[in-house]
């Protein structure tokens, strides 16, 4: 499975995305565990960001399709201070 | 028209494109390059998009607003790459029968897009340092 990464957190990994192995009916939770023992260094900014799941945001406990298309998504902060 | 686009925004056609005769106001909002935030200078923006996610979520938030308002028609174009300040990084154009719903749901827009559409924008301050915007601890 491939998961994309943009922004910073492309920025933190110094790589535009990863590719890991997930056993079948793996939640996001589970993904995001793998994300981490990939690149630790991705901690903080995972903790504060979502995960998409075939380009929906998934929660935590969503199982993550076979073959699904993934990404984090950092926060969109576009416009911080009003 | 709901798009990225890597050139500059034509305001002018996005106007054109919302007129409508069964509409008493357009509003049209537009995201600018500011150079300060706070204490901190700016001298340049850089924009990254997870596009096909972006421009999906972008159709949503137009469907959203059409739902809650009499949306006549609805543009919303964003910016990608590197953007000088006082360049237009977002524009939305909203057309309905009356003001209060235009400037409601070009508003409304604005605030969701802000929150779920994954576009981001990245400081490149005048020493050379450049910094996403992800919120304060990032």
């Amino acid at each position: 499975m491939i998961v994309q990464l943009f922004a910073g957190a492309r920025e933190l990994a110094g790589v535009a995305s990863i590719s890991l192995e997930l056993p079948a009916g793996a939640t996001v939770a589970e993904l995001r565990q793998a994300i981490l023992s990939l690149h630790p260094g991705l901690t903080p900014l995972l903790a504060r960001s979502r995960i998409a799941v075939n380009q929906e945001f998934a929660d935590d406990s969503a199982i993550v399709p076979e073959g699904a298309e993934v990404a984090l998504i950092p926060p969109v902060s576009g416009g911080a201070a009003p | 028209m709901i798009a990225l686009t890597r050139e500059p925004i034509d305001t002018d056609a996005l106007l054109a494109a919302v007129h409508d005769p069964l509409c008493g106001a357009v509003v049209l909002f537009l995201g600018t390059v500011r150079e300060l935030t706070g204490t901190l200078r700016t001298v340049h923006l850089e924009y990254d998009a997870y596009g096909p996610m972006a421009e999906k979520k972008l159709h949503e938030v137009a469907a959203l607003a059409a739902q809650r308002w009499p949306v006549r028609r609805v543009d919303i174009i964003h910016r990608l790459g590197k953007l000088a300040i006082g360049e237009v990084a977002v524009a939305v154009a909203v057309s309905t029968p009356h003001r209060a719903e235009a400037f409601a749901a070009a508003e409304f827009i604005m605030d969701q897009v802000k929150q779920l559409v994954p576009i981001w924008k990245q400081e490149n301050a005048p020493d050379g340092s450049a910094t996403w915007a992800h919120g304060a601890d990032s």
